[in-house]
């Protein structure tokens, strides 16, 4: 029999825990090419801005050992055409749209979730704070956690209530748990994490560099780690906070690692570049793990790491 | 999920040999053979399923075969560690393959006079495009170049489909000393040629644009561009290029190109983000004046 692999965001339910990851998917469009979008639990859309923006130069990227260094700088052609073109085809194809935003201060924030919160069948707002800011290097909505609780305030006080708001935090912050009890203080009902961790690669034939930006943000299996730890600290102190993880997520048992950290849906990201099935292979991995240790119900294993030895599962249904 | 998109298949390698200096992989990849167009490419995972070498390599098709049910063959130089993997694959082993992606050349609707610019390892997508402009019964002129005699790819076979085939090498150890672009010139005016299709580096790119547009002919070209994904997702292959409405966009050579008109490719610019591109600081400014102060307070905002 099937596992029963519906999980809750807040006050949405999901087909099933696997999602796509912002910046990693498109609008939902290319990776159709490949398999149908609405057999996956949401598709994540790049994270949009009020106008058009062009981003950062060439080159973009750098392949590290496990993982991926990039800066694209947010490349993006605007909320308008999100509103009018991509958003409507995803919802056209059956999917369920998670729609991460990102702007240059609180009010351009909150203009966006307005906005975005108005156009039928959004599902979700996350909010990633760890836009590049071309004034300051940088995330500083990302590291100062009354910065991002300002952000989140603004875009939770401009949504429609029965849309969540998700806040996007970066791993390598000083105090990571102190930063989400801020963002769901400001009434973020959820957590996304984590975002890439900043890093550099540097060109061993020119001594530079790799990416154009300098700085650029790393993903891939090489973050994992990071991402789980994360996940599971901050669930073992906000309990109740729905969490989507995310960071180098690539196989079924990736998925499993994140939900037992405390995740309630996972994102799909960097594997999607080089596996454009990635979602749907994943899925089905999940599936038959489930069916292997007789799970029934995906929702019985979120957190289960933090149980006590013996009450966690141990080969069959053990626990439950 | 389309009959005309690209596709993910893990195909059998039928052959990989030695060609000049680079290498050759023949796989059945039939519907991939049976989708593709002259100017398309694949995108290859190496490393195998667990490989820390996370990111797909793309490669021009060569060569499409009916045989064998269907093959499709690319060419590559061993650049680092996913190449030299690649060309230490055998007979029956399985590699993960993605396509046909990218936009073709297009094709001329009418018999034209055509000469084909190549460098390197360029040269590949040029073979497959000759084929299909012979059959529509155009002349095709080759002009091959490269940094040495041995990199000059299937000067035969060029020799073969081709009114005429004019090779340079940077050395002078084969054909023409100089670059391919000094020859180009020379090849239109013989031929007289009505199109101009290029593939190679950047700069060979940019001069062949330059002499087709000084004898007032059209040029398609070929990038390469560095890409994480290949399918359009990452955004990390962008060049900037002037569409129709005179915009400047930074735009992915993997989905909306590899093929470009040469005129609309800013080269000059390619590696920047040229001031007045759309989205970029400079582009609201410029096209409706005065607006460009909130802009700029809102992003440092």
């Amino acid at each position: 029999m099937s596992p029963d692999l519906r999980t809750r965001l807040s006050n949405v339910e999901l087909e099933n825990p696997v999602v796509t990851a912002a910046g990693c998917a498109g609008s939902g469009r290319e990776l159709a090419q490949y398999f149908d979008i609405s057999r996956i639990g949401a598709v994540t859309t790049k994270s949009v801005m009020l106008e058009p923006r062009a981003g950062r130069p060439a080159p973009r990227v750098a392949e590290t050992p496990s993982g991926m260094l990039s800066a694209t700088g947010l490349q993006g052609p605007g909320v308008d055409v999100l509103l009018q073109r991509d958003l409507p085809w995803l919802i056209s194809r059956g999917g369920r749209a998670v729609v991460s935003v990102a702007g240059g201060g609180a009010g351009e924030y909150a203009e966006l979730a307005r906005r975005i919160s108005d156009a039928p069948g959004v599902d979700l707002i996350e909010v990633n704070l760890s836009c590049p800011n071309p004034a300051g290097q940088g995330r500083h909505f990302a590291d100062d956690p009354e910065e991002a609780a300002r952000v989140v305030r603004a875009v939770r006080s401009h949504t429609r209530s029965e849309v969540p708001v998700f806040a996007k935090l970066a791993p390598d912050v000083p105090d990571l748990v102190g930063l989400a009890a801020a963002c769901v203080e400001a009434r973020a009902d959820g957590l996304s994490m984590v975002n890439a961790v900043r890093g550099m690669a540097i060109d061993p034939r020119t001594l530079r560099p790799a990416v154009a930006g300098g700085m650029g943000g790393l993903s891939g299996p090489a973050i994992r780690p990071i991402a789980v730890g994360c996940v599971y600290e901050v669930h073992a102190a906000l309990p109740q906070v729905p969490i989507i993880g995310m960071g180098g997520v690539r196989t079924g048992s990736d998925v499993l690692e994140f939900l037992a950290a405390g995740a309630s849906a996972v994102a799909v990201g960097t594997v999607n570049f080089a596996d454009p099935s990635a979602c749907v292979r994943i899925l089905r991995e999940l599936e038959e793990m489930l069916i292997d240790r007789g799970v029934t119900r995906v929702a019985d294993l979120i957190g289960s790491a933090h149980r006590p030895i013996g009450a966690a599962l141990q080969g069959g249904a053990a626990a439950l | 999920m389309s009959e005309q998109g690209p596709i993910q298949i893990r195909c059998p390698v039928l052959t990989v040999r030695r060609v000049d200096a680079y290498y050759a992989i023949t796989v059945v990849a039939p519907g991939i053979a049976e989708r593709f167009r002259s100017g398309q490419f694949v995108s290859v995972a190496v490393g195998g399923e667990q490989s820390s070498t996370l990111l797909r390599r793309p490669f021009a098709i060569h060569d499409v075969k009916p045989d064998y049910g269907g093959t499709v063959e690319f060419l590559f130089a061993v650049r680092g560690q996913g190449t030299a993997w690649l060309a230490e694959r055998r007979s029956r082993d399985l590699l993960d393959i993605v396509g046909p992606l990218g936009r073709p050349f297009p094709l001329p609707r009418d018999p034209v006079n055509c000469v084909l610019a190549g460098g390197g390892s360029g040269a590949a997508p040029l073979f497959p495009l000759a084929l299909s402009l012979r059959r529509r019964g155009c002349r095709v002129d080759f002009v091959l170049g490269a940094a040495s005699a041995d990199r000059v790819f299937s000067a035969i076979t060029a020799r073969r489909v081709a009114e005429t085939a004019t090779f340079t090498t940077d050395d002078g150890s084969f054909g023409v000393h100089g670059r391919v672009t000094d020859a180009l010139g020379t090849v239109i005016e013989d031929a007289r040629s009505d199109v101009v299709y290029a593939c190679g580096p950047m700069p060979m790119l940019r001069e062949a644009t330059a002499v087709a547009s000084a004898h007032g002919i059209p040029v398609q070209v070929s990038v390469e561009e560095t890409m994480a994904c290949g399918t359009g997702l990452c955004m990390t292959c962008v060049i900037p290029v002037v569409g129709e409405d005179g915009i400047t966009r930074m735009v992915r050579s993997c989905m909306d190109g590899p093929v470009f008109r040469g005129e609309r490719v800013r080269f000059d610019d390619v590696g920047t983000i040229p001031f007045d591109a759309l989205g970029a600081p400079g582009w609201k400014a410029l096209h409706d004046g005065g607006a460009h102060s909130d802009a700029i307070d809102r992003e440092a905002g």
